[in-house]
């Protein structure tokens, strides 16, 4: 029993120490965030002599933008990001019903098509994309984000809800039927309640994915006033090349990952679950 | 680039958390969070100042009596400190990895101990081939990620120094829309594809060798 409790103890020193080594580069950055400019720099205490708020107060006006500010890339992020959520659950869920549960001609040939375009990677397909979206005249809005996923464009999604969906008995669709449920009620009031931790997965997965997105961001959109956060961040360092602030930019990238943060903390077993599951089975 | 370092790290942590601990909710978001964060622009300013010629890591570095070293501008280093990156990321990995050895059976270990076999023979021969699958999939997954990385070349070093960083995502960004080669451009994208699509056969052949699935034909 001694040699067991040892083993144990062990591991745990291992797995916090590691934890903190990886862990402590956020750490300095939310430290670093209130420091002044050469503290930075020149100590190696973690905690800054005096806590600047300032450098918040400065990065989120200034932004070395002029008239644009950290507000107008809160707002845009927000207004990207959240319809893509909303589209994409919903139409990856009627998707994935369709594949899951109906047989219609060509079904065979389709399913394994879908499945081969979530090989293709974003950077190979991003050229076409642009040229098309340019066509349609779609740059500078946000368009090019909202359509996609309006049209269950996300094959990872509609792959990763079909498999929750092969869990559910097909015994409750045909009483639902008997019951007289059509088939887009069946999904409504039947599928969608039990599917819920597949949804959350996928519309967190969504969310995550975006707020974070820089390349397609920085390829569909052009003018600053339209600018994300990903976007907007870059540009603080990039307009400065002679002294960039790094301090107001610390504090900048501290507010641009605090609801990722938020989000992660309050539903991270959804996220530890989707990759799990959509990892394993299949 | 980073593939085999985040896959390794990935698998020990599982490890170290896969028998039942205590905290193992708290361990997991821990070693989770860099890949929720990771791919931000936010982490890839943060990595430029850690990094620097003065920045963090070369102050914990000087206190123990190590010169400080140029991780950003040395074009031997350049692609190392990126690649860093991408394992600290390691996280989605682990989960995965974590959900497998979960699911090895108790009564291998059990015969295994019985017939006298060691803690690193057990590894090898009943850890190892029962993930195998899953080790397969992470592979394949990662690479195809890391071959798309674009974010932090761009912002951390922005393909230098030398051209040391100048990964396939960046060239084809250039040609396609600062220079406006699109024909060009199309045919690196082409040539990436293809990349991607002979890697991922190649790994699908050759793993019918080395791959053991338990539930062989069970579905699909």
């Amino acid at each position: 029993m001694k040699r067991v409790q040892k083993d144990l103890l062990l591991r745990h020193l291992v797995l916090i120490v590691v934890g903190f080594i990886l862990i402590y580069p956020v750490i300095f950055m939310f430290f670093a965030s209130f420091k002044a400019s050469n503290e930075i720099f020149t100590s190696n205490r973690l905690f800054p002599d005096q806590f600047l708020w300032t450098n918040y107060m400065n990065g989120w006006t200034t932004g070395a933008t002029g008239k644009v500010n950290f507000s107008n890339f809160f707002v845009n992020t927000f207004a990207l990001v959240i319809p893509v959520v909303l589209f994409t659950v919903a139409s990856c869920s009627v998707v994935a019903y369709g594949f899951a549960r109906f047989n219609f001609p060509f079904r065979k040939i389709l399913f394994p098509i879908m499945i081969a375009t979530m090989m293709l990677p974003n950077t190979v397909i991003i050229i076409p994309r642009f040229i098309l979206f340019k066509n349609l005249n779609w740059l500078n809005t946000y368009l090019p984000f909202y359509m996609p996923a309006l049209f269950a464009c996300y094959p990872f999604f509609i792959f990763m809800i079909i498999q929750f969906m092969r869990n559910i008995p097909t015994s409750l669709d045909e009483s639902a039927k008997l019951d007289g449920c059509t088939s887009f009620q069946t999904l409504l009031h039947i599928m969608v309640p039990l599917l819920k931790p597949a949804i959350f997965s996928a519309g967190l997965f969504q969310f995550m994915w975006n707020w974070n997105d820089f390349y397609n961001q920085l390829i569909f959109i052009n003018t600053p006033k339209r600018f994300t956060l990903a976007l907007g961040l870059r540009l603080s360092i990039d307009a400065s090349t002679e002294a960039v602030r790094w301090n107001e930019v610390m504090a900048m990238s501290v507010c641009t990952i605090i609801p990722l943060f938020l989000l992660f903390f309050s539903a991270q077993k959804y996220f530890v679950e989707g990759t799990a599951t959509s990892g394993i089975k299949g | 680039m980073a593939v085999p370092g985040k896959l390794i790290l990935a698998l020990v942590v599982a490890m170290l958390l896969s028998t039942k601990i205590k905290g193992i909710g708290l361990y997991r978001s821990l070693y989770y969070l860099p890949s929720i964060l990771g791919g931000s622009v936010a982490v890839s300013v943060l990595w430029r100042v850690l990094f620097m010629r003065n920045g963090m890591i070369n102050q914990i570095l000087g206190t123990i009596g190590i010169p400080p070293i140029d991780w950003l501008t040395s074009p031997n280093l350049a692609l190392g400190t990126l690649s860093l990156l991408q394992v600290w990321q390691f996280g989605s990995a682990m989960v995965i990895f974590l959900a497998a050895l979960k699911q090895i059976p108790k009564e291998l270990f059990e015969a295994a101990e019985v017939d006298g076999a060691s803690k690193v023979r057990q590894f090898f021969t009943i850890t190892i081939p029962q993930i195998s699958s899953v080790i397969f999939f992470n592979l394949i997954m990662q690479t195809i990620q890391s071959l798309q990385n674009f974010t932090s070349a761009f912002v951390i070093t922005n393909g230098g120094p030398m051209r040391k960083t100048y990964i396939i995502g960046m060239k084809l960004y250039d040609d396609a829309f600062k220079n406006y080669n699109v024909g060009y451009a199309c045919a690196e994208s082409w040539i990436l594809f293809m990349v991607i699509l002979i890697l991922t056969a190649f790994v699908f052949r050759s793993s019918d060798a080395w791959v053991y699935y338990a539930d062989e034909g069970d579905r699909k």
